[in-house]
């Protein structure tokens, strides 16, 4: 009874897939799909080699220095990072005082409440608060920025494929479009107001570059800013505010893995021991 | 099945000690460090399991509380927040400093005098955590018309410390003054605490 | 109940003789986990996985536990929340590496298991109720990965949501319905990511006590073994412990290490990008996937793309999806073959290796994009996983000749030490 059943449910499915099966086969032949721009001009990030990266990778900290400075002085007009603290910046080399210093002389003031009106006000920055967002909220960024959202940096690493390579690579990936592409897809050219970029997985982005030259930033420990050393710096410090813990977990993961190890090589010892004097 | 511990207790055959395998201590001593080790792991394990109870960074980070002085007048008091307790400030009258002036330390249970619980030159202003040094109450006394209790200070109704005008303890079951919180003159009328 | 050759618990000190008087709870763990379990000599690495899918279940018990004291079950909060324990909280980011990184070890560690037990035929009589408690616990574990994964409450988080409570609307007729009263709205907000938490935090505790039953449900016939043959008498078994208390050691020490591996150097491997973008409900990710423990049963659901008969193709992707797996409660009774073991079953030892390949290519499919190739790929990998269960098993199972057993456990122990039956005594030499 069970196996007629089955059988007869089993007959279904597969008459359902093969019904199917043979309109996808059919559809695949008279109406393939059309090959789409993104699908042909996209390209993957290369390897910029961050010291981060790797099983027991490290901070270069210089670098991240660096990136936070290229952060301050030219991603945060738009991008907020909203959970990054400036009391966070200590685990990046700064001294207590300097970060006092930094978020005290942020341009971007604390959103709080006037405690005589009540009424919103602004103060000054203070460690323990987390980087002021650029934009009150999201309506305010999108007016402001040609109707498309900033995205928060805090995660940007983690939140994409690839996502140290990748920042660095939508940096320096802004281009003229290719005259083949407007050629093969005369529907994908480049709407006004945005920008062709390879990297980015629609081709169009509409952040216009934000790095436009060399030597844009004066850096504090005298690197010469070149725009590929800009992106490869901000791309650093932005791998350091997804996963601010990352040496931690390095250094962990090592001892917990030679732990494991030996606890792996013990307790085969010790299974050895129990079985010898059985067959198994 | 017989083992050779039946068979030959530990150490009774010094010619067998050094045959592969055939020792008993050998024997048990790789399942004893393999169960010791797992009990090492067991116990490591359970530290990041009590220290994410412990305050995290976002409540470690030092916050400051910026107190504005020049709306309390003389007899006046007001109460804040300060790291998420209650904060007193209170502009004592000279006759208040008098009266606190007055009591010889040696009788207090926590000795300390007005002027060690206060900046130099602005004994009037006392500024202490609203938190009860018994079990953590609030006291009474910082608010308008708040009962002071029976030394003019504060007056914690949960169990009945009460606490005079430097908010130092005088009766009831609180073992300690009220404690006097780290902060600094920024000028003449604003306190920074913390 | 057990073999009558079962040790017995003899409390030795007077404590634990005052303790099995009062509550014989030391008696328990004895007979089912200690040296009162008589089990088959003859278990391979493979039976280690039972009991890491146990330490799987504890260790993400004892980490959300943790989780749960900093996390917020709150749309507005809940990303953020979830930010706060990587970066603030002592400790936080390893926490929930683990936790995350651990759902998949213990999907990972419990598809092995029941892989391991359609090879061996562990589905069989007489052990047709530890099977099906099996599958309510895979079912339960499903529904769990599930709704924790909507809890960080990231892009992928919130479309899972909304994807997965849209199945319920194929339901003809009231299937709208169902699908608001799931989520408490007409999308994935506050009342959902609540309820969810909720049952999140609940349904690990209801795991708990059906692998009770599917214990104690294995206890009544004991374990199965490599061979399939009955246990015949005491020289086919040893007592759980220490013999398999040491081998599932070395498993245990493995299990760790991969883990550590996975938590340590690759915490991410596992997870979605999307995911550490906070929920928004005007935009969906262009590639929304769910967790790979799923990609297979995706899959299928999205190989049906043509309406057939009268039922509409978004309904029999539901049917079939669902049907895939509960399909599994029926396969002690589809399967007839007298033989358990594989490894005699020349016939169903093929079309299961083909299973197995199949699964692969349907984990892949699923994740993969929906273009003809794959489409194409998953529809007959689809026909093939029901065509296994439900036509070709229950055929096979009556026409297959199996190949000749082993009298015995010890039999087969020997032959494989390259000695003869007679020779018996000397397994405990």
């Amino acid at each position: 009874m069970v196996r007629t059943i089955a059988l007869l449910i089993g007959a279904a499915f597969v008459a359902a897939l093969g019904f199917a099966l043979f309109g996808t086969i059919k559809t695949a032949i008279t109406d393939p799909a059309p090959e789409s721009a993104e699908h042909v001009f996209h390209v993957h990030p290369e390897d910029i080699g961050l010291k981060s990266a790797g099983l027991l990778g490290k901070f270069d900290l210089q670098q991240v220095q660096r990136g936070f400075q290229v952060y301050k002085e030219v991603c945060s007009a738009c991008h907020s990072l909203k959970y990054v603290h400036f009391r966070d910046l200590t685990k990046i080399g700064y001294s207590a005082g300097q970060v006092k210093a930094i978020a005290e002389a942020w341009v971007i003031e604390q959103p709080t409440i006037n405690p005589e009106t009540g009424e919103a006000a602004t103060r000054k920055n203070v460690p323990a608060d987390p980087f002021p967002s650029p934009f009150a909220n999201e309506i305010a960024a999108r007016a402001a920025n040609n109707n498309a959202l900033p995205p928060d940096l805090s995660l940007i690493t983690k939140a994409r494929e690839d996502g140290s390579n990748y920042v660095h690579a939508l940096l320096m990936g802004y281009r003229d479009q290719p005259a083949e592409l407007v050629k093969d897809f005369p529907g994908s050219k480049t709407p006004k107001g945005l920008h062709y970029n390879p990297a980015f997985a629609n081709l169009n982005i509409a952040m216009p570059p934000p790095l436009t030259q060399d030597g844009q930033i004066t850096y504090a420990d005298g690197t010469k800013a070149t725009k590929d050393q800009m992106a490869r710096d901000v791309a650093a410090f932005l791998t350091w505010s997804a996963e601010p813990n990352l040496e931690s977990r390095h250094g962990a993961g090592l001892a917990t893995v030679v732990f494991l190890a030996i606890f792996l090589f013990l307790v085969w010892g010790a299974y050895q021991n129990v079985w010898r004097d059985q067959k198994h | 099945m017989a083992t050779v511990e039946e068979a030959i207790p530990p150490g009774a055959n010094p010619t067998r000690y050094h045959e592969e395998g055939h020792d008993p201590r050998r024997r048990d001593f790789i399942n004893i460090a393999a169960v010791a080790w797992a009990g090492v792991g067991a116990g490591v394990i359970v530290l990041p399991l009590i220290n994410q109870m412990n305050p995290s960074a976002d409540v470690l980070a030092q916050a400051t509380t910026d107190v504005d002085l020049s709306k309390i007048a003389p007899g006046q008091a007001i109460k804040t927040i300060f790291r998420k307790q209650p904060l007193f400030v209170r502009n004592l009258t000279p006759a208040e400093i008098a009266e606190a002036d007055a009591v010889p330390v040696s009788s207090l249970r926590d000795p300390q005098t007005l002027e060690q619980r206060t900046k130099p030159g602005k004994k009037n202003w006392l500024i202490t955590l609203g938190v009860c040094t018994h079990l953590g109450c609030v006291p009474l006394g910082a608010g308008e018309g708040e009962n002071r209790g029976p030394f003019g200070g504060y007056f914690c109704p949960c169990h009945g410390s009460a606490y005079d005008t430097a908010a130092r303890i005088r009766q009831g079951p609180a073992p300690l003054n009220l404690h006097v919180p780290d902060y600094t003159f920024t000028s003449d009328t604003t306190v920074k605490v913390g | 109940m057990s073999f009558p050759w079962a040790k017995h618990y003899e409390p030795k000190q007077p404590l634990m003789r005052w303790l099995d008087e009062k509550l014989p709870l030391p008696r328990l763990v004895y007979n089912s986990i200690g040296a009162g379990y008589p089990v088959p000599r003859n278990l391979n690495y493979w039976w280690n996985f039972g009991v890491l899918a146990g330490v799987a279940l504890v260790c993400q018990i004892i980490t959300g536990v943790v989780l749960a004291m900093h996390y917020a079950p709150n749309a507005l909060v809940a990303f953020g929340s979830t930010e706060h324990i990587m970066r603030d909280v002592n400790g936080g980011w390893f926490l929930r590496y683990a936790h995350a990184n651990g759902a998949s070890m213990f999907l990972f560690v419990v598809y092995v298991h029941i892989a391991r037990g359609l090879y061996y035929g562990s589905y069989k009589a007489p052990r047709e109720m530890v099977w099906l408690l099996g599958v309510v616990i895979f079912l339960l574990m499903m529904a769990t990965a599930f709704m924790g994964y909507v809890l960080p409450w990231g892009q992928m988080s919130f479309w899972g949501a909304q994807v997965i409570t849209g199945f319920f609307s194929a339901i003809p007729g009231v299937g709208e319905t169902i699908r608001v009263w799931l989520l408490g709205g007409f999308a994935p907000d506050n009342a959902a990511l609540n309820r969810f938490f909720s049952l999140h935090y609940l349904l690990p505790f209801v795991i708990a006590g059906v692998i009770i039953l599917h214990i104690w449900a294995l206890h009544i016939p004991g374990s199965n073994n490599p061979t399939g043959v009955d246990v015949k008498g005491e020289q086919d078994t040893v007592p759980f412990h220490p013999y398999y208390t040491a081998k599932d050691g070395v498993g245990v020490g493995a299990f760790f290490l991969v883990f550590a591996l996975l938590v340590f150097f690759a915490p991410n491997l596992l997870g979605h990008p999307d995911n550490y973008i906070e929920a928004n409900p005007l935009s969906t990710p262009a590639h929304i996937v769910p967790e790979w423990y799923f990609l297979p049963f995706y899959a299928i659901l999205k190989s049906f793309t043509f309406n057939f008969l009268w039922i509409p193709a978004k309904l029999w992707g539901v049917l079939a999806m669902f049907g895939s797996i509960l399909l599994l409660f029926f396969l002690p009774w589809l399967d007839s073959s007298p033989v358990r073991s594989a490894s005699y079953r020349p016939k169903y030892r093929v079309f299961l290796g083909v299973l197995l390949l199949d699964v692969l290519v349907l984990g892949y499919v699923g994740g993969a994009e929906p273009i003809a190739r794959n489409v194409i790929m998953g529809q007959i990998a689809s026909m093939y996983y029901f065509a296994h269960f439900l036509i070709i098993l229950p055929w096979i199972s009556r026409s297959e000749r199996p190949l000749p057993l082993p009298t015995s456990i010890t039999e087969a122990v020997l032959a494989k030490h390259g000695e003869t039956a007679h020779a018996e005594p000397a397994l405990a030499h």
